[in-house]
């Protein structure tokens, strides 16, 4: 992290949490997360979408897994031990994002996140990818995670 | 949420508490199984109410629970006999106090002529029927105040030692209430007594300020007290007399000057004196007005004597045993205690794997472990259960009410109000208990003419009891009316197509028609039972809580209504089964049987769908695993097991699945708290192995299977029978 990065972080601090997810790199807000976990073996739910790998059993509560690679429509992955699940808490429902690995906490100004550039990119892109950040030359990609489970699914009574 | 309105949710809890107190203190009057403190606990209630609502300016709530007070304290004092007429009109209140009570909470309306008349009806009780009433100006020269009897003296004896002469002190208390003070339901009365328990009391009256009758606010303030009182008591102490009212009244605490001085005499043996006369007077010539100047007596908002508060105190101390837990906080340990015993079994699993399973000291560890967890989740389970009191005291008011709509009379009788049952379960049990009660008043008992005329007591009974059978809980409501009419029931189905005109039935099925929706015997839908809703709502409800329901009846001698549930909605018995290499649960309620099919057992029916022979009949087949999607309509496979299943409404169909693994109690867990609601599937649980595994829904699959194949229609010839594997 540069000199730069770590001043602005102290000034006005976004805290993020990146990860990768095939070859590219992808961060959120760190105050959603709760925890991180390997990956184990989900059950399946009947009907759901491609991209819910299904439920696992998370201390007692029923905890939904969002395979992300398949969420950004990048190519699928084969889950295994190596695999990460970062514990996100959006709204009021908590869920699993299935993720290659995690790489790094950042803190970052704000101001450094760059909208994405208007160029031929996936709905999904779109749909998840609220900015992009410059950090020691690599691009990290900030997702939105509102809309990760999609609206057909209702929300917690 | 703010203090004041955590403190007013408390109250309003605790006066559900206090009715519940009230209502079966009355009924135990009534019934004449009262014991020594039921009245007093009886007379708690409401003083407690008419109290808490005083701090949160309930004045409908606080005038109405005052006057039905002083009804209580005629009860306590003797001046009422209890007999049947007093304490049907004490219940009548008791209904009107929690009215208001619910009035208040919901901050809704309530009915102001039910509130009039029973006041009149307590008043009347009391015989002091206008004390609360503001005269109309016209009629001054009438009025007449009632004496009021002060009753100073100390009851209990007092706590304090025998006071020592030498420390004893005179102090001169002015004590000068404010309107606010009576608005707040407190009596100077119960204060001067408070005092006399401190020492030897002296109290004089000034009522200087009291205006002529046509210009007094009957709710304002115009007495103040002189009290003299000679005891060893510091100042603070005196003060915690009047602890509650302080803000609402004026009040000058000084030591006597001269404290060897006795507090004037003279007047005091000249007040005596008149007082003497005056009472003379009065029980004289009871309508003749006291003369000017004379003392009056307190305004019309005292009761006559009331409870010592001192012995109020030291009652709620002794019962002060419970305390009151967030149901989350308890739910939360419930589910941590569901993962303990989950982690234990892992444990077991992987010592096992890893060959240590026998190793010495290891295998006694385990097994006193297991003991533990198990121990832990009754424990925990047992916290969430309550008596099914909670939900039985509300009946006898129910049937007060019936029983005067319907113009009949009747007992109820309640019975095992002690059994524990989870309370998530006893919250929905309240409506088809309502229902099936009014069922019973409205259509099980006859008016009491016909009663008699076979040779029936006139009053009707209805019973309602539980008792705990087997892990479950069984709660029955039985009435000794006519019993069900068969042949009408019969004659009903067949004319709403419910049933084939020449179905052969036996009694205990006929019986069991009521439940089938669409159906209601009642010629006119009467404004008790009918509503338009008929009792397979009940059973609906009761389907729901996994419970069953069934009903018994004997013509001429009654009908019983038996429901059977369970101990607890957080655990559910289901069948384990795997479909398609996914492990599910089936809710072992709906399953009436499971079958092996023989080969041939089946039949094709068009393209996609199949149904197979069964005792004469047909039943459609749906492959659980093609219904959910875990595989496609062709891959079925050769081997399946059959789960005969019955939905609430009573569709029959055929759920196959590949494998049973066996009956298990599960913990149920929500999966729409994270997730949302999946088709087909009720919640989830987690196994033995820590892996979740989904509950399926057997009324969405009957459904699904209903919109995804057409009707079925009949196919060839039945063969033999396939083999049962088990029959429930």
């Amino acid at each position: 992290m540069t000199n730069d990065l770590a001043f602005a972080g102290q000034r006005q601090g976004l805290m993020l949490m990146a990860f990768r997810v095939g070859a590219q790199e992808f961060c959120i807000d760190i105050m959603t997360v709760r925890e991180l976990r390997g990956w184990t073996p989900a059950t399946a739910i009947p009907h759901a979408p491609a991209f819910v790998s299904g439920v696992i059993n998370l201390r007692g509560a029923v905890l939904p897994i969002v395979d992300l690679a398949r969420r950004l429509g990048l190519a699928e992955s084969a889950p295994s031990a190596r695999h990460v699940v970062i514990v996100a808490q959006i709204g009021s429902q908590t869920i699993g994002l299935l993720v290659d690995a995690v790489s790094d906490i950042l803190t970052v100004d704000e101001t450094l996140i760059q909208a994405t550039p208007d160029v031929a990119v996936s709905e999904q892109i779109r749909m998840f990818v609220e900015g992009l950040l410059p950090v020691e030359g690599r691009m990290i990609s900030l997702l939105n995670l509102d809309r990760v489970l999609p609206s057909n699914i209702p929300e917690a009574a | 949420m703010d203090p004041m309105a955590a403190i007013r949710e408390t109250f309003f809890v605790e006066c559900e508490e206090q009715l519940g107190e009230l209502e079966r203190g009355l009924v135990a009057l009534e019934n004449g199984t009262a014991e020594a403190d039921t009245i007093n606990a009886v007379f708690r209630a409401v003083h407690s109410i008419k109290g808490g609502g005083g701090i949160f300016a309930l004045e409908d709530l606080v005038r109405f629970a005052h006057v039905f007070e002083t009804s209580l304290d005629g009860l306590r004092s003797g001046t009422i006999e209890v007999d049947s007429a007093a304490t049907a009109i004490m219940l009548r209140a008791a209904d009107v106090l929690a009215d208001l009570v619910r009035a208040a909470r919901d901050g809704s309306g309530h009915d102001h002529g039910r509130v009039a008349s029973a006041s009149a009806e307590l008043a009347a009780l009391t015989g002091a029927a206008t004390a609360q009433a503001p005269a109309p100006v016209d009629d001054l020269d009438d009025i007449v105040f009632e004496r009021v009897q002060l009753d100073t003296t100390p009851t209990p004896a007092p706590a304090t030692p025998a006071p020592l002469p030498e420390a004893r002190r005179t102090w001169v208390i002015r004590f000068t209430p404010r309107a606010e003070m009576y608005a707040h339901a407190n009596e100077p009365g119960l204060i001067l007594r408070e005092l006399a328990r401190l020492g030897t009391i002296d109290v004089r009256l000034d009522a200087d300020a009291l205006p002529a009758l046509d210009a007094l606010d009957p709710e304002g303030a115009y007495f103040s007290w002189t009290i003299h009182i000679e005891t060893e008591c510091d100042r603070a102490q005196i003060r915690q007399a009047f602890e509650w009212v302080e803000d609402h009244c004026a009040l000058d605490i000084d030591e006597a000057t001269d404290p060897s001085a006795p507090p004037a005499t003279d007047t005091d043996e000249g007040l005596r004196a008149l007082l003497a006369r005056i009472s003379q007077e009065a029980a004289e010539a009871p309508a003749a007005a006291p003369p000017a100047g004379a003392p009056i007596p307190a305004p019309p908002a005292l009761p006559s004597a009331s409870a010592s508060p001192v012995a109020v105190t030291d009652k709620r101390a002794e019962q002060a045993t419970t305390i009151r837990v967030d149901l989350q906080r308890i739910d939360r340990l419930a589910n941590l205690v569901g993962e303990l015993v989950i982690n234990e079994a892992m444990l077991t699993q992987h010592l096992t794997a890893a060959g240590l399973a026998r190793a010495a000291g290891l295998a006694n560890t385990m097994e006193s472990l297991s003991q533990l967890t198990r121990e832990i989740q009754h424990s925990v389970m047992a916290i969430r259960a309550q008596p099914v009191r909670s939900v039985f005291q509300r009946m006898p008011r129910l049937v007060r009410e019936v029983a005067a709509m319907t113009g009949k009379t009747v007992r109820l009788i309640c019975e095992g109000e002690e059994t524990e049952i989870d309370k998530t379960v006893i919250e929905r049990l309240s409506d088809p208990l309502t229902h099936m009660i009014r069922n019973a008043i409205d259509h099980g008992l006859e008016t009491a003419q016909t009663r008699i005329e076979h040779g029936k007591p006139a009053e009707g009974t209805v019973r309602l009891s539980a008792i705990h059978r087997s892990g479950k809980i069984v709660i029955e409501v039985s009435d000794d009316g006519a019993g069900l009419d068969r042949a009408r029931i019969r004659a009903k189905a067949v004319e709403k197509g419910l049933i084939a005109a020449d179905a052969p039935l036996t009694d205990d099925e006929t019986d069991n028609l009521i439940f089938m929706p669409g159906f209601s015997t009642a010629a006119t839908l009467s404004d008790i039972s009918g509503r338009g809703v008929g009792l397979d709502v009940v059973k609906q409800s009761i389907h729901s809580l996994g419970g069953r329901i069934s009903i018994a009846s004997q013509p001429g001698r009654g009908s019983t209504f038996t429901l059977s549930l369970p101990l607890t909605l957080a655990v559910l018995d289901g069948m384990v089964v795997s479909v398609a290499g996914h492990v599910l649960v089936v809710p072992l309620g709906p399953i009436v049987e499971t079958l092996r099919p023989a080969p041939g057992q089946t039949h094709r029916l068009g393209a996609q769908s199949r149904v197979m022979a069964l005792r004469g009949g047909y039943i459609p087949i749906v492959d659980t695993g093609v219904l959910l999607g875990f595989r496609g309509q062709d891959e079925t496979p050769e081997q399946v097991v059959a789960l005969l299943v019955e939905g609430e409404n009573g569709d029959r169909i055929i759920l196959e699945v590949d494998e049973l693994q066996g009956q298990r109690q599960i913990v149920i867990k929500s999966l729409e708290a994270n997730y949302g609601a999946v088709d087909g599937i009720s919640a989830a649980t987690v196994m033995g192995d820590g892996r979740v595994a989904l509950i399926v829904d057997v009324d969405a699959l009957i459904a699904a299977s209903r919109a995804e194949i057409p009707a079925a229609g009949r196919s060839p010839t039945p063969r033999h029978e396939p083999e049962t594997l088990l029959t429930r």
